[in-house]
């Protein structure tokens, strides 16, 4: 589904990503995992496009998207939510999920990817049912967290790049977001997610990268990684 | 006497309370957690408490002096610290520069027009950055720092006017889960040694478990619940409005 | 006034009202999503009014004049697409001000090609086919085509709101507004969706441009002119508000149209001829708009925007080689008397250029270390040249104590201004500035007992031996020399760091207890003191002064220095002001186009040093290893 060979990423003069290369299949969870400062962020972000400093191949779908501008990646199939979601907040929630409207797609052997309406996404988000016309600026940030998810959704996309959907929300919230990765999942589609909280990642990830100063230090399956406190302790804690 | 008492703190924005008759209190030296749902009205208390917004009713009492309404810094003059949720530092100026400007301020010298600013407080600077551990880092431009390592800077900043409160927001946001504990763990110790009294909002219960002294639950602007850990991971209302199952942190199954 | 002259001047502001909301809404709509504040769309408008003038009376009839208007307003949507397309998509990611000073050279540009293609002279058009006529209401007669041009603003606001609310494109817009980037990522295509909103919002100030023919005559000055109204009505509604545009714009025509209305009023002691005030009254209503409504009648307060351009370096004090390299040029000026033997032109240049460091220097004070964009520096240039001449006409003082008065003077209106203007920040802080520096401008003009009105003051000779130009020159050199290294000095010093603080993180700076505000306005003080010794020695240097010394036109020659050298680096402004200094007096002399080569050069230094020309140097410096 994505394939990432030897992506280097800089800011300014500062490299960030050295050579980083994995893969993300279809219909998989895939955790980037990592101490702060790691590369997560910069990875997606690279990834995405919204990054002018990057080298490397990255292929979607079979399609070399290393040099297209984030619009032409986001039209490809690739969603993105950010880790400090950047709601549109003077917009209603209605009027966010439209920005995120995209055609419908298909995968590579024709079946159709998820086709996602504001009507199937309230079913998703009990919560944001209950406030269709409220701006965006005046929800909590659980609320702000599962807006941004769903208007990613709006766009259709074949793999989603989740970057920290635990960070900041209080616990209830975080079990909300693992209770939809795992039905995002069901339906089909391929996450790239990037996670600090081990026990979030446990609960919804097949394999697992481990990061460290931009560059892969470890990956394996998740259960692996749980079962193995010595690099748990080596690459996510101090 | 109680560091910081609240009493009857209340606010509202355009009709939607957003904290409700909120009293607590900390004593000396006391590490006190405020934890609660996103939108319980945690940031806003925090912000009455430093100054940012003035409540419509209640007292912030530090030391027994009616705060309420007076503005940051001269509750900063009173000797109370702050860490912000997104830390940052003053991106054109190097580590020390930093803290060198808090010193300054600390000392009413920022009127000063002719000795250049690096040559004040520089030892006391550097001792501040040493207790953060930063003190390698002293002459490199702040921008250029990791995000932990930001944290670490804006604790020594707020350390610069020795204070008897320190508010911190969401101290470990941001951060991985050893970074978390290294941070809380220097800021306890600090505590400890200086005697500060510290309040602060959290979200990483692994922190909050093993580190609060006690802690306070805020949902829908109301206070919930005070206790130590085990009374807080007990409380069933707690437990609807908050944890949730806990199976996303660890510490807190029963 | 009788009431019903009273309301027929109401009916008089609303016409007059449409006009400048389609220059504000494009104006909006454009700063909006690009973040841009086009300096060029008085230009687009001022063009309208002459492509408008062309169809109309080289096609005429009803086909020329309203055939003309709509083509008009394509032709300038397009032209709009074309700048965006060809400069402004190269310079998004470059520093905001950086694209001011694009768009600044455009004005130049644009203001030549009309004058090249239409000549100097004021072109009226003909009046519009089917509303020749006039009705009489209130016992006067309106002419119908006014009671159109009312109607005609409500029924764009109308258009505009519906497309910004129930239309994707209009959806859009408003996102793009907040965060463009994420809108891209989002599947949008950026370029097209800013190429659009570009070409609308030119539309727009063609479209407004082109109705006005019937009215008023095409102007080579409106420009400038419909820009500065433009400002004041977006500012005056809040930035992003079309609605608030359309609400701003009724008011101020309503005030100037009610000056026009109230004529001279005999106040027994004292006679005010209102008319004469239509300007202070329209800057007037703005300041006290900003001070009440910091973001504008119905503008919201902006939220952090993105900051694309690269952080700063930290300031470090000047290494061995700055050093040397600064004493040889201040040796090489020094002996500057004695090579300007030959050509005393040299010597004037000189001058010149001391006084454009002296002006900049102060002005990158407050912009760049205090991040205080000021629009209105022109203010303390002004009151201190005019401060020093005064005292030598009237009181006939020696110039020692003029230019000793010059800059307290300058002090004082900097307090003043800068009380108001610290309140604000970003564009606002900017358009307050500018409409302080206006109000400076118009009670000098229109003061004319005193300040000799548009004639200025003249005679201001220095005495001996300043009346030699070496002598003055060297006076100049110690002046501006002693300015440079204060400020440079001020800027080391706790307050430098503090104001800096300020600028960087206001909500940190006040948490380790900054008196944020107060700072930064000190800082205006200072800088409007040391513009002022600029001023006072401007007007002995040139012997006589006009109204021209606080023109926006000198405002926006400060920025461009500040820019041209760099706004992230101290010794940036001394080297733009030089560049920029010496480039003014010898292209000024070459052509009759003088503006459109100064706009050409403008344009490939900001297209080819986005960090200005100090800034530039050191980066590549630093790229080659070394330290400055």
């Amino acid at each position: 589904m994505l394939s990432v060979d030897k992506l280097s990423a800089w800011y300014g003069a500062a490299q960030i990503l050295f050579d980083l290369s994995f893969e993300v299949g279809r219909g998989e969870v895939v955790a980037l995992m990592g101490r702060n400062g790691a590369g997560k962020s910069t990875t997606m972000k690279a990834i995405m496009g919204l990054i002018a400093q990057r080298q490397g191949r990255i292929i979607f779908n079979d399609d070399d998207i290393s040099k297209c501008e984030p619009y032409q990646i986001a039209r490809r199939g690739l969603g993105f939510t950010p880790e400090d979601r950047r709601i549109f907040s003077d917009l209603t929630v209605t009027e966010n999920l439209d920005i995120g409207r995209q055609p419908p797609r298909q995968f590579l052997d024709g079946q159709p990817a998820p086709l996602w309406t504001p009507e199937r996404l309230f079913k998703l988000f009990p919560n944001l049912a209950e406030m269709p016309d409220r701006p965006g600026g005046r929800m909590s940030g659980g609320e702000q967290q599962m807006l941004t998810v769903a208007r990613t959704l709006m766009g259709n996309p074949l793999l989603v790049l989740l970057d920290e959907p635990s960070e900041g929300v209080a616990p209830l919230i975080v079990e909300q977001m693992a209770n939809t990765i795992i039905e995002l999942k069901k339906e089909g589609l391929s996450i790239l997610l990037s996670e600090q909280n081990i026990h979030f990642a446990e609960l919804v990830s097949d394999r697992v990268y481990v990061l460290e100063k931009g560059q892969i230090q470890w990956h394996g399956a998740m259960t692996e990684l749980a079962s193995n406190p010595d690099i748990q302790r080596r690459y996510l804690t101090v | 006497m109680s560091v910081l008492e609240l009493r009857g703190l209340t606010k509202s924005f355009g009709g939607v309370h957003a904290v409700r008759d909120v009293s607590f209190s900390i004593g000396k030296g006391e590490f006190l957690a405020m934890i609660g749902p996103n939108g319980a009205g945690k940031s806003t208390c925090f912000n009455m408490i430093n100054g940012q917004l003035a409540p419509d009713s209640g007292e912030i009492l530090v030391e027994g002096r009616n705060i309420a309404g007076l503005a940051p810094r001269d509750i900063w003059r009173l000797g109370v610290g702050r860490t912000f949720q997104v830390a940052a530092t003053f991106g054109s100026m190097t580590v020390i520069e930093n803290v060198q400007v808090a010193l300054i301020s600390h000392a009413r010298e920022t009127y000063r027009l002719w000795r250049p600013a690096a040559s004040h407080h520089r030892a006391r600077a550097l001792e501040l950055l040493a207790q953060v551990n930063m003190q390698d880092a002293a002459d490199r431009p702040s921008r250029e720092l990791a995000y932990g390592d930001v944290k670490r800077v804006e604790l020594a900043i707020a350390l610069a006017n020795d204070p008897k409160l320190l508010l911190m927001d969401e101290p470990t946001a941001g951060m991985g889960a050893g970074e978390r504990h290294g941070l809380i763990e220097l800021v306890k110790r600090l505590v400890v040694e200086r005697g500060i009294s510290v309040l602060f909002t959290e979200h990483s219960m692994d922190v909050v478990f093993a580190f609060a002294d006690r802690i306070i639950v805020l949902a829908r602007g109301r206070l919930i619940a005070d206790g130590n850990a085990a009374t807080i991971r007990d409380n069933a209302q707690v437990r609807e409005v908050y944890f949730g199952t806990g199976k996303t942190f660890a510490g807190a199954a029963p | 006034m009788t009431l019903n002259a009273f309301l027929f001047q109401i009916l008089n502001g609303l016409s007059s009202a449409s006009g400048l909301f389609l220059i504000a809404a494009g104006l909006s709509l454009i700063f909006g999503v690009t973040r841009i504040v086009n300096l060029a769309h008085g230009s687009l408008y001022m063009l309208g009014t002459y492509i408008a003038y062309t169809f109309a009376t080289k096609i005429g009839g009803v086909t020329g004049f309203w055939g003309g208007i709509i083509a008009t307003a394509l032709i300038v949507g397009l032209l709009g697409a074309l700048i965006e397309i060809v400069l402004l998509r190269r310079i998004y990611r470059a520093p905001e001000l950086f694209q001011l000073l694009a768009t600044f050279a455009l004005v130049l540009v644009i203001n030549d090609a009309a004058l090249w293609l239409w000549g100097p002279a004021d072109l009226l058009g003909p009046r519009a086919p089917g509303f020749r006529g006039a009705v009489e209401i209130l016992g006067r007669r309106l002419p119908t085509y006014d009671l159109f041009l009312i109607v005609i603003g409500p029924l764009v606001l109308l258009a505009l709101h519906l497309t910004l609310t129930r239309t994707r494109f209009g959806r859009l817009i408003r996102a793009a507004t907040q965060d463009r980037e994420m809108v891209g990522a989002l599947g949008v295509n950026q370029a097209v969706l800013f190429t659009s909103v570009f070409a609308l919002g030119a539309a727009l100030a063609g479209l407004g441009g082109a109705l006005q023919i019937a009215r008023e005559p095409a102007n080579l000055a409106t420009d400038l002119i419909a820009l500065g109204d433009a400002f004041v009505v977006v500012v005056v509604g809040g930035m992003g508000s079309i609605p608030g545009a359309y609400l701003a714009a009724v008011i101020i025509a309503e005030v100037r149209a009610l000056c026009v209305g109230i004529g001279t009023v005999d106040f027994g002691f004292v006679t005010i001829n209102f008319s004469k005030f239509t300007l202070v009254a329209e800057f007037l209503v703005m300041a006290i708009v900003l001070i009440v409504r910091p973001f504008g009648l119905l503008g919201k307060a902006q939220g952090a925007v993105r900051s694309i351009a690269e952080p700063e370096e930290p300031i470090r004090p000047a290494t061995p080689m700055l050093k040397a390299l600064g004493v040889v040029v201040l040796v090489g000026l020094l002996c500057l008397p004695l090579l300007a033997q030959g050509s005393p032109y040299l010597l004037v240049l000189g001058i010149d250029v001391l006084i454009a460091v002296i002006f900049a220097t102060s002005l990158h004070f407050i912009m760049g270390p205090g991040g205080m964009h000021s629009f209105g520096h022109a203010a303390y240039f002004g009151l201190g040249a005019y401060g020093a001449a005064l005292l030598v006409k009237w009181l006939a003082l020696p110039m020692g104590v003029a230019l000793i008065a010059a800059p307290l003077l300058a002090l004082c209106g900097a307090l003043l201004f800068g009380w108001f203007a610290v309140r604000l920040s970003g564009v606002y802080l900017a358009m307050l500035t500018l409409a302080f520096a206006q109000i400076v401008w118009a009670a000098v003009f229109q003061w004319e007992g005193f300040t000799g009105g548009s004639n200025g003051v003249i005679g201001v000779w220095p005495p001996a031996p300043f009346d030699k130009s070496w002598a003055y020159f060297l006076l100049t050199l110690v002046l501006a020399v002693a300015a440079v290294l204060l400020l440079r000095r001020f800027l080391f010093a706790p307050f430098g760091y503090a104001m800096r603080a300020g600028r960087d993180s206001p909500l940190r700076a006040e948490a380790i207890g900054i008196d944020v505000k107060r700072v930064h306005w000190l800082a205006f003080g200072v800088a409007g003191l040391v513009c002022g010794i600029g001023g006072g020695l401007f007007a002995f240097a040139k012997g006589s002064i006009s109204p021209e010394t606080i023109h926006i036109n000198r405002s926006i020659d400060g920025l461009v220095m500040v820019l041209l050298g760099g706004v992230q680096t101290l010794t940036g402004p001394i080297a733009g002001a030089s560049v920029f200094a010496v480039l003014h007096d010898t292209v000024m002399r070459q052509t009759e186009y003088w503006r459109a080569l100064m706009g050409a050069i403008i344009l490939l230094l900001v297209l080819t040093f986005p960090q200005g020309i100090v800034g530039a140097f050191a980066s590549l410096w630093r790229k080659a290893g070394g330290r400055l």
